[in-house]
């Protein structure tokens, strides 16, 4: 029984925060027709913008030294400028492109992204130590949780809430599900397309700010591909569950999380490595009966 | 001549690389030399790639994984008699005990490759581009995954040693030109000018009759096969493998590659290959330090790969096609004849619509 619960609470923890992901990549998706792959190297760079640029193992803390909130609020400013950065520079002159040179150009970005962080902070992994106090077990009705677990579904939650009010509710919401349906028809009704394009995209830096927080309070560690399996995961998160839909990618952000904590839960254990060919085996499954993914959107389908 | 004019976009490619080739053995040293073979796999792999992507438009990252299956499958039939059963006891045994001879072996590698090129792609075609795209990751991700785990046979993340070393410059001179006549006569004849008719008008093209599925299965099998080459080629020059070789920085060079020449045409791709090589072997030297009358000057390691991404950058930003812009070298033409880019993909489209 103990085990049923911690089970579930682990594909729900992590459904959740590779929905947050998920969501990231279909909002960009959704006003641009661009898959981001620098989205894996937001998360990284967030992550690393904890820890003053040296080449130690145990570097000393920059944001990190800071009181909580005034790090979460760092980190996350530091992700979403990032992120309107990269869109100014790279992804706004090509705007008018078709999507398999976006999704080309967004290889190129994260690339360089990755390799400016070995530049500046060796490419070895190094260990950094904070929220301690959240890696402690939490005793619910006498089962024992991991306080990180619960923090990330808390902060996913609470997250996927504000952000499906901020869509339905506010005008600038609106607005950007308008461009995720049709951006030219939106335009044509005084939608402003940079600054939708801009929102998503500062969006997508702010969910991966909280994305890089989270992964460092659970692993305790940097590396320079930290953001990379979440970020795959959200890939096939976003294809799973139909290109430019958000339910969609959410729903596939929670499936893919799910199968990966069952696959790692209820294989053998000499086939618990190949979890992760596992899923991917799925994701293409998947796609052999639904080839538009689980929720089809207009935006899947080539406008003649 | 009119023979010539057929040749010609191949043959413009092939004689100057080759002349290049037999100039840098006789004259050049050593070191120059390994980067003109490493160079020349690199347009296997490129133009392997090229055969796909370009004809197709849909972007794959999944055509490493071709390589490392060719490179892996190789490796097993050759390399290392002696160690084989006990650092990869999970083999069949008619593998693990048998030395194959290099040229049987080197067929049934890139066998594979086109084989599991044709499985995958009976599923990857069936997707929208994009979908493809991303699912393409997905194969580079599963055999990775596999490879890396599957101790008992591939030796995990570990490297395979000892595989006969037998490519020299002549020998992947003779692979590049052979991938660059595959290429070339796959895309002037009509499977390939079907698939270039998809490209450019998806909707027109299925429409006339052209099935999209096909026409990109067909692709992505033969560029399998070339990629599978590729593969083979590296092991044997190498002499050593690690799966993690054929993963996504091996992925975005040659994607680099192709875009920076231009995907659109054969020539781009070859020279997309050239010119990178060299900016890269010029950034390596510069990395590992060059003296200028007494002091040392060297680029902080890590400085190639930005430039490589910032040139690619450029490129996508400035010059979408790329150097070559998406021509073939081809002979100048009377003023009576419309030029042969035009009269390419979209009026077959209609033309295939009425046979």
């Amino acid at each position: 029984m103990t085990n049923v619960v911690q089970v579930i609470v682990d594909a729900g923890a992590l459904g959740s925060l590779y929905a947050l992901v998920a969501l990231a990549i279909g909002l960009v998706f959704g006003v641009m027709r661009l898959i981001n792959f620098a989205q894996a190297d937001y998360a990284t760079i967030g992550a690393y913008s904890l820890v003053v640029p040296t080449a130690s193992i145990t570097p000393p803390l920059m944001f990190g030294a800071l009181p909580t909130a005034l790090m979460v609020g760092c980190v996350i400013g530091t992700v979403i400028l990032l992120a309107l950065l990269t869109e100014r520079v790279a992804f706004r002159p090509l705007r008018n492109s078709n999507p398999a040179t976006l999704l080309i150009s967004s290889f190129a970005v994260s690339y360089f992204l990755q390799n400016l962080v070995v530049l500046v902070h060796s490419g070895r992994p190094k260990s950094v130590g904070i929220g301690g106090s959240l890696t402690n077990a939490v005793e619910l009705w006498g089962i024992r949780i991991p306080g990180v677990q619960l923090l990330t579904m808390g902060v996913a939650a609470t997250l996927l809430v504000v952000l499906v009010l901020f869509l339905k509710k506010t005008p600038l919401g609106i607005q950007m599900r308008a461009a995720a349906e049709n951006f030219q028809m939106a335009r044509l009704l005084g939608v402003p397309a940079n600054r939708v394009i801009a929102v998503a995209f500062a969006i997508s830096g702010f969910l991966a700010g909280t994305v890089s927080l989270l992964l460092v309070i659970q692993t305790g560690t940097l590396d320079i591909k930290m953001g990379l399996m979440p970020v795959v995961y959200a890939f096939f998160a976003t294809v799973i569950g139909g290109m430019g839909s958000l339910p969609g990618a959410a729903l596939g952000g929670f499936i893919v999380g799910v199968v990966s904590v069952l696959l790692q839960t209820y294989l053998p254990t000499d086939l618990r490595p190949f979890r992760d060919a596992g899923v991917f085996a799925l994701v293409i499954l998947i796609l052999l009966f639904r080839p538009q993914g689980l929720i089809v959107t207009s935006a899947a389908r080539e406008r003649v | 001549m009119r023979l010539v004019r057929f040749w010609f976009p191949a043959v413009a490619l092939v004689v100057p690389i080759a002349v290049l080739v037999l100039l840098s053995q006789s004259f050049a040293p050593l070191t120059v030399q390994r980067v003109v073979t490493e160079a020349l796999i690199r347009i296997v792999a490129v133009v392997g790639l090229y055969i796909f992507v370009g004809n197709s438009g849909i972007v794959s990252f999944g055509h490493v994984t071709f390589m490392a299956i060719a490179a892996y499958a190789a490796a097993w039939q050759t390399c290392c008699q002696m160690l084989k059963p006990i650092t990869m006891s999970g083999l069949p045994a008619f593998l693990r005990d048998n030395t194959f001879p290099l040229l049987p072996s080197a067929l049934t590698s890139i066998a594979a490759a086109g084989a599991l090129a044709f499985l995958s792609g009976l599923v990857l075609m069936r997707l929208s581009g994009l979908a493809a795209s991303i699912s393409s990751l997905a194969l580079l991700f599963i055999v990775n995954v596999v490879y890396s785990n599957w101790e008992s046979v591939t030796m995990g993340t570990a490297s395979v040693v000892g595989i006969p070393t037998y490519v020299t410059a002549p020998v992947a001179l003779v692979c590049a030109i052979l991938a660059i006549v595959v290429a070339y006569l796959y895309q002037v004849s009509s499977r390939g000018l079907t698939l270039r008719a998809t490209r450019d008008d998806e909707v027109a093209a299925a429409a006339s009759g052209i099935s999209l599925y096909w026409s990109r299965l067909f692709a992505f099998t033969l560029s399998g096969f070339v990629m599978g080459l590729a593969g083979v080629l590296h092991a044997h020059y190498l002499g050593t493998i690690s799966i993690n070789a054929y993963f996504l920085n091996l992925t975005f060079l040659t994607l680099a590659m192709l875009v920076v020449g231009g995907q659109r045409s054969l020539a781009g791709a070859v020279v997309g290959v050239v010119v990178l090589s060299a900016i890269i072997d010029i950034f390596r030297r510069l990395e590992a330090g060059v003296s200028v009358g007494t002091a040392q000057l060297a680029l902080p390691a890590g400085t190639q790969e930005l430039i490589l991404a910032a040139v690619m950058l450029v490129i996508l930003i400035f010059r979408k096609d790329g150097l070559m812009g998406g021509r073939e070298l081809e002979l100048p033409r009377g003023k009576a004849e419309p030029p042969a880019r035009v009269q390419s993909a979209k009026n077959l489209a209609g033309a295939a619509g009425k046979t």
